[in-house]
């Protein structure tokens, strides 16, 4: 064995190396963000989890008693712009991708430290506008922010949450090219492109339509907010302007956007697959290549969300074939992780469950998408319950599972302790059956026409409401369930091991939790992307090995002399 | 309405809910099967493959192209499958068939104001007869909506400072809901209506029952006489210092700068509120706007009047494009209930 050993690792590590709030503040160590970005993005779950709540209560009854229209269009409002612009975007790049791009590909940090404190700073200071503009009196203009609506009609804080959300995307555009560098500059030594993890083509994937994306929304509210504060005509034909315009320009950045949240997810759930069952990934390249056609794809499809807005019928029909398309390569995905597990060695581990449950969901919201890509059907169920929650269970289903289940998976990595197995199976299973009670109801009560943002609703829809209601319940406690146990596992887990799960991956191949600098040394990658070996070969710390075969393994490691 | 417990597809009563609904079962058909295959060989290959000892490793696979292929192309052809059948279904509701009636529809924050063509005005109802097609002409005062009437399976969003039209042809007699489906403020939720399908008579006697308002037609002659359209486009349309509107509609117009456009909806309503934009051959840009002087009821009465008054006697061998052509013939302003014909026009338009 061609190898050498390092120093015994020492005791130190990223999370005890330095203490003090300033320590926390002024880091530029990526795990010591990602561990900000965690805290915050599930402050904003948590107060986004309050805003669906009430909506499911409201809805429980179908007059509007609990809230008035005015607080109820609020609330859904104020749901959708905390999810999404400040929980599922940030979510699994922010954290997971934060902390685990370096580790994944043997680099010390990201390209630019400096500047990925700076996204986090600049995330926290638009979520505080954000949450200033609730506070003051809250916005109710649909997460969407449809013009002249928004622009002459509606009577809330829409300009200053609009900057929030423009300041924000500076911190996604930052995130994004710390990571397209970092992974283009900084891989180690033998980790080629078709070497690396396919988390790390999902989150490069992503963080292309960060940088090309983002500029758009960026520019769309811009524009907002000189016609409601100038009134410069720009969207309200009252004063010259096109409504429609505000539609293609949102929904350019917007449909994206949904890749934006769904691609690192999927970039999870190769992880999990693979690595819970013992096998590559069937088709590597082609889950790779997926990516980055679903991020290409993804820029040509906003369209189909305007099909009864009175764009022309050809562009109806162009944009139509082409969302049938974009199915194609998420298709392969589900088959290919299927195929994953055909000879493989399946663990039932908490993360395995959220990576099942989200095949199986995201199986479910992506063929309900088939139903909104075809016209005719999308023009009865566009802007129902239906498009509620077809979406719900790709973000849901899908982003927050895959979330999820990453978390339990990298939690004795970044916290040096394990959860507790019992308490995750059981919190993954209450979360499937939940979900799956709040949202299958809402296919029906879509399709029989019940509108989205209704605060009062005609009577025949209540028992899928209640329903909704029921499941949102069971969904919300279970979501409550690993809240506690992770910050529990904290400090009174069980310590991880450095490699609990004996995986190859180089962020398994230093210890839990890392130190500051990752790997002792910078280490050499002779292996492929999930080359399973005996778990003494693969527990080997700051250790290198070149070119021997692995014992147990079929085939030989790396190629070279 | 039927009496099930829970129903799962809602009433079907136009000519184009069947074909949607028939779509929608063939969708819901591959994602049945798709999500039961995958789920099936899922659960089959995670009890048979799972975990016996702790430490196994199993023999990898590198994947394979022929597989690839298999399940990108198939998939590719039920997807194309089910985008040709939709496009088929989008076509025939998205073009307007031959002899509709018209219906206009006026939104605002939160309510629906209808008028038909015989005069009756009606707020968040919508009463229509059965095995007629009606073609709706729709605009908003103010935010976008959008016009949903789910046992139609039709919605279409209704914009500011635009038209958009919607045909339907109401197959079963009884009450339906009116939903506005773009969110547009406060009272959304309260925009609703009832859409009343009735028997042809029964319709008849109701238009004729409650024809206490003009009918829009006679409505957009008097808007035409009071805001000094005469002066230039003469007392029933002839043309004068301004082009001729008599049969315009459905008309090809030529404009100054070369191009030739079909008159329709959107052309008369760019010509009354910017009359700079598109100036018709041979006229001179001396029209002045009338943005801010008409509500968007009297547009659509004006629309009305122009729609109806038509060429009753030209002479064949002179009737051509150019307004100069048809100067000669004769015209009358035609009562507004009877069929849109036009009569002696030249089939070649």
């Amino acid at each position: 064995m061609e190898s050498f050993e390092v120093p015994a690792p020492s005791k130190v590590n990223y999370l005890n190396a330095q203490y003090g709030l300033k320590s926390w503040l002024l880091t530029r160590d990526h795990k010591r963000i990602a561990l900000l970005y965690l805290g915050s993005v599930s402050l904003f779950f948590f107060i986004g989890g309050i805003y669906a709540m009430l909506i499911r209560l409201e809805l429980l009854t179908p007059q509007s008693d609990l809230l008035s229209p005015t607080t109820y269009n609020k609330t859904f409002t104020q749901h959708g712009i905390i999810m999404i612009f400040f929980f599922l975007i940030p979510s699994i790049p922010a954290t997971l991708g934060n902390f685990l791009v370096p580790m994944m590909i043997g680099a010390k940090d990201l390209a630019f430290p400096r500047i990925n404190l700076l996204s986090w700073y600049i995330y926290i200071v638009a979520g505080i506008i954000t949450l200033y503009a609730l506070i003051a009196g809250g916005v109710d203009t649909g997460w969407t922010f449809y013009a002249p609506y928004s622009t002459t009609f509606s009577n809330s804080y829409v300009v200053l949450t609009g900057l929030g959300i423009f300041i924000n995307g500076f911190s996604s555009i930052l995130t994004g090219l710390n990571f397209i560098v970092t992974i283009h500059t900084m891989r180690a030594p033998g980790m080629t492109w078709f070497r690396m993890p396919l988390f790390l083509w999902a989150i490069y994937a992503t963080s292309l339509i960060f940088i090309l994306g983002t500029p758009v929304i960026a520019i769309t509210v811009l524009l907002l907010a000189f016609e409601r504060v100038a009134r410069i005509g720009i969207f309200d034909p009252a004063i010259g302007g096109d409504p429609v315009l505000f539609q293609h320009l949102f929904w350019f950045y917007s449909h994206p956007a949904v890749y934006i949240m769904i691609l690192p997810g999927m970039g999870v759930i190769s992880e999990l697959i693979a690595n819970f069952s013992r096998k590559n990934i069937f088709g590597y390249s082609f889950v790779a290549f997926s990516s980055l056609a679903i991020a290409v794809f993804g820029f040509l499809v906003w369209g189909h969300h305007m099909f009864v807005s009175g764009q022309s019928v050809y562009a109806s029909m162009i944009f139509s074939v082409l969302s049938f398309a974009v199915a194609i390569p998420s298709a392969v995905k589900v088959f290919n992780w299927t195929a994953t597990l055909y000879r493989g060695s399946i663990s039932y581990d908490t993360p395995m469950l959220y990576a099942l449950g989200f095949i199986g969901l995201f199986t479910i919201g992506g063929m309900t998408g088939l139903f909104l890509a075809s016209i005719a059907v999308d023009l009865h169920v566009t802007d129902t319950y239906f498009v509620v929650a077809h979406f719900h269970y790709i973000m849901v289903g899908g982003t927050l599972l895959a979330y999820l289940g990453g978390l339990h998976y990298w939690w004795p990595k970044i916290s040096g302790r394990m959860y507790p197995e019992g308490w995750g199976r059981f919190s993954a299973l209450v979360v499937f059956v939940g979900f799956n009670l709040t949202f299958l109801p809402q296919f029906v009560a879509g399709y029989l026409g019940m509108p989205r943002r209704y605060a009062a609703y005609p009577p025949e829809f209540q028992v899928f409401n209640v329903l909704s209601t029921a499941g949102a319940s069971i969904l919300g406690f279970g979501l409550l369930i690993p809240l506690i146990y992770l910050v529990w596992s904290m400090r009174y887990g069980k310590h991880a091991e450095a490699n609990p799960w004996h995986l190859p991956g180089l962020e398994w191949r230093t210890p839990s939790p890392p130190p500051t600098e990752n790997f002792p040394l910078t280490p050499i990658v002779t292996w492929e992307a999930y080359e399973f070996a005996p778990p003494e070969e693969m527990k080997i710390v700051g250790r290198v090995h070149r070119g021997q075969p692995l014992e147990g393994a079929d085939t030989p490691v790396g190629g070279h002399s | 309405m039927e009496s099930s417990w829970i129903k799962f597809v809602p009433d079907a009563a136009s000519s184009m809910a069947g074909k949607v609904d028939a779509l929608y079962f063939y969708l819901s058909g591959v994602t049945l099967f798709f999500s039961l295959l995958i789920f099936g060989v899922l659960i089959f290959f995670v009890i048979k493959y799972r975990r016996r000892t702790p430490f196994e490793i199993p023999r990898p696979i590198a994947g394979s192209h022929k597989l690839e292929m298999l399940w990108s192309v198939i998939p590719f052809m039920i997807a194309m499958s089910i985008f040709v059948w939709g496009a088929q279904v989008y076509f025939e509701q998205a073009r307007n068939p031959k002899g509709t009636s018209e219906i206009y529809v006026v939104g605002k924050q939160w309510m629906w104001k209808i008028q038909h063509s015989t005069g009756q005005r009606e707020i968040n109802a919508l009463h229509v007869p059965v095995g007629r097609k009606i073609r709706l002409i729709m605009t908003s005062e103010d935010a976008i909506h959008s016009f949903y009437i789910p046992a139609f399976r039709i919605k279409r969003d209704v914009l500011p400072g635009r038209y958009t039209d919607q045909w339907f042809e109401a197959t079963k007699t009884g009450t339906y809901h009116l939903f506005c489906a773009e969110y547009c403020g406060m009272n959304h939720s309260g925009m609703i209506g009832s859409v009343v399908v009735m028997g042809p008579s029964e319709f008849d006697d109701w238009l004729s029952g409650n024809a206490s308002q003009l009918a829009p037609a006679v409505a957009g002659q008097q808007l035409y006489q009071s805001l000094g359209c005469v002066s230039c486009h003469g007392a029933n349309g002839e043309g004068g210092r301004g082009p001729e509107l008599a049969g315009l509609f459905g008309k090809q117009v030529v404009l100054n700068t070369g191009q030739t456009l079909k008159a329709d909806e959107a052309y008369f309503r760019e010509s009354v509120l910017n009359p700079q934009a598109k100036i018709v051959s041979g006229f001179g840009p001396i029209m002045p706007t009338f943005q801010g002087q008409v509500s968007e009821e009297q547009l659509l009465q004006l629309m009305a009047f122009i729609k109806s008054i038509r060429i009753v006697n030209p002479q064949p061998s002179t009737a051509g494009p150019g307004p100069a052509a048809a100067a000669s013939a004769t015209r009358s302003t035609a009562n507004p209930p009877a069929p849109p014909v036009r009569t002696g026009s030249p089939a070649g338009r």
